[in-house]
């Protein structure tokens, strides 16, 4: 019988398998993904279309992961249901796996709202997965128009990866302008006019799709009508909470657990974008879904599993994002007072609040972002550092001596 | 493991060691050639601030390292020594790394397309800290402090 049961193959569940294997070398590890392929960076999916990647050096870890950390792995299985009461899990193959420790890491799935007419196009696509980035690469022809519904990150991300292959990409999103979970409006609006100009992408913004009428053509809410020859709806994304739900464990739109990663069901632990996090930025529980926090809260729940003690409850909405060599990189939550800076090529917004940085946007110029990051991480003291040093530039020189003594005198 | 460690009260700004750090990872063994008239791209970087403070700033080679964590490609790891590398050829730019650090030492490379980050010169020709072993202070020492 294995000890630890992990239901995923990604980011969370491999976090969780490597702390884990930091506590407890021998304990048996069951990994069960219905993705069948090697452990890869989800977020890569576009970088493959992009031709800056390719499936070999897509793989999140060595070749050898599995067996120098003594995993067993199920690939192209699927977990149907917990049995909670009796420890259990069923597969897809009709197996029973009895487990010690569960830790659920499903993360999350398209979601695609109801669109009248949708059933007839035969060329929809989503962009979650390596095989759908396999799919749409196999494909996608040069002469074609495609059609992305959803100006989001991974609608904007499967965009880069498709643009230089197709003939032409229009973007339509019922939000008036691009990348609203990560940008003001006029950090969007900069963005927006970098895809129009270098890139040749039509936005149809604030509109949406009221009815497919045939196999390539839509009529939009305004009335306006367009043909395509692929659509991807990039719409939004559901975490995978049934599994847990179905057997009685809490959730409230994510799975809910404490800042140890246990969910309410007794040994039973979730972990990334399919489990709420505690956002420190706005002070409330939602699902983040990023890959460093998938990380974080996968070995989290890893340390726990194994019988260690680790505790993540201080998470930060944070995201780097390029599209096409602009690169942007924001954090927190745009409230409060506004140190700015715009020139040529270059955005940069700070927010600031109750002598702490509540957020920031840099678009064109990121060097050291994370020394900003770290301030919200921290929620450190505004006073205690020079703010006037940092709204300028990030630097260690704004800190107290005693800071960087700690930091750059002894191991961290 | 031996890292990296700053002694900020003898560092004299002088910057040496951002071009030792350029010299040592351009592949080259004339330094002139290797650096004159052109920009540089050092993995280490000196920070001048108010009332004649100046230090010099590289990757602090952490114990639970946030880059690693947080890479988007699994490009980042912890050797078996401890030492924090990139594999570049995995990297894709996202730069997720350079939002994570907290200070500020890793960053894009020369042309943009890639994260860099110090290495210690193991990667190199010289095969120790190269800036360390040229600063005129010893402002920045290579040291095994636990
Ligand atoms: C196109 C795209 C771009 C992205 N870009 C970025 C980025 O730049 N930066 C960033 O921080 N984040 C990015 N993300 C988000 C990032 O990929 C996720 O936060 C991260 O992958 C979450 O990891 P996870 O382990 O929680 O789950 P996932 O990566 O979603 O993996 C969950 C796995 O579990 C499997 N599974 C689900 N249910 C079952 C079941 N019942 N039985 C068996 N297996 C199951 C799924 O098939 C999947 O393989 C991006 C995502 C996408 C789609
Ligand atoms: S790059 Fe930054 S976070 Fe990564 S090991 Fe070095 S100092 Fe630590
Ligand atoms: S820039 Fe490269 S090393 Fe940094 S997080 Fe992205 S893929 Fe990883």
């Amino acid at each position: 019988m294995a000890k630890y049961v992990i239901i995923g193959n990604s980011t969370a569940a491999v976090n969780c398998v490597e702390s884990i294997r930091s506590i407890d070398r021998e304990g048996d590890i069951l990994l069960v993904s219905d993705e069948k392929h090697f452990t890869y960076g989800r977020p890569l999916i576009s970088y493959l279309l992009y031709g800056k990647t390719d499936p070999e050096r897509m793989k999140y870890r060595p070749d050898d992961w599995y067996e120098v950390n003594k995993v067993q792995f199920k690939a192209g299985v699927r977990a149907t249901k917990i049995d909670a009461k009796k420890k259990n899990i069923e597969l897809s193959t009709g197996e029973k796996v009895p487990y010690e420790k569960l830790l659920v890491a499903t993360g999350s799935r398209p979601f695609v709202p109801p669109m009248p007419g949708l059933e007839q196009v035969k060329e929809q696509y989503s962009f979650m997965t390596m095989d759908d980035a396999l799919k749409i690469g196999k494909t996608f022809q040069k002469e074609d128009n495609v059609l992305i519904i959803g100006a989001g990150l991974i609608g904007l991300k499967c965009l880069e990866g498709i643009r230089g292959r197709v003939r032409k990409v229009t973007v339509v999103d019922m939000a008036n302008r691009i990348l609203p979970s990560i940008l003001d409006e006029e950090g969007s609006a900069i963005v927006q006019k970098y895809l129009e100009e270098k890139q040749g992408v039509e936005f149809l913004l604030g509109d949406s799709a009221a009815e497919f009428t045939g196999k390539n053509a839509v009529t939009l809410k305004s009335g306006k009508q367009l043909t395509f020859d692929r659509l991807v709806l990039a719409v939004g994304v559901r975490p995978n909470v049934e599994l847990v739900q179905d057997a009685g464990g809490e959730c409230n739109r994510g799975i809910c657990t404490d800042g140890t990663g246990k969910t309410s069901l007794p040994d039973v632990y979730a972990a990334g974008d399919c489990a709420l996090s505690h956002d420190i930025a706005a002070g409330v529980d939602r699902v983040l879904a990023l890959l460093p926090n998938a990380a974080l809260q996968g070995r989290t729940a890893g340390i726990n599993m194994a019988g260690g003690t680790a505790v993540f409850d201080k998470a930060v909405p944070m995201n780097a994002m390029g599209l096409f060599d602009l690169h942007m990189i924001t954090a927190g939550v745009y409230e409060g007072e506004c140190y700015e800076e715009k020139a040529d090529g270059k955005y940069k917004k700070l927010f600031y609040q109750d002598d702490r940085l509540k957020g920031f946007i840099l678009i064109g110029d990121v060097a050291r972002a994370g020394i900003y990051t770290s301030l919200l991480r921290n929620a450190t003291p505004l006073s205690s550092v020079d703010f006037e040093m940092l709204e300028k530039a990030p630097a260690l020189a704004a800190f107290s001596a005693d800071y960087r003594k700690e930091k750059l005198t002894q191991r961290v | 493991m031996k890292r990296i460690y700053v002694n900020e009260k003898w560092c004299l700004g002088c910057h040496l060691c951002e071009y030792e750090c350029a010299f040592a990872n351009s592949g080259m063994t004339d330094m002139a050639k290797a650096l004159k008239g052109k920009e540089i791209h050092p993995k280490i970087r000196v920070e001048d601030g108010a009332d004649g403070i100046h230090f010099a700033v590289n990757c602090r080679h952490c114990s639970d390292p946030i880059c690693v964590r947080s890479c988007i490609a699994g490009a980042l790891s912890r050797n078996a020594d401890g030492m924090v590398e990139i594999d570049k050829n995995k990297c894709v730019g996202c730069f997720t790394c350079v939002l994570v650090c907290p200070y500020g030492a890793i960053m894009p490379d020369a042309d943009g397309h890639a994260a860099q980050k110090c290495e210690l010169c193991t990667r190199n020709l010289c095969g120790e800290p190269n800036c360390v072993a040229h600063c005129p202070n010893r402002a920045i020492v290579y040291e095994d402090r636990g």
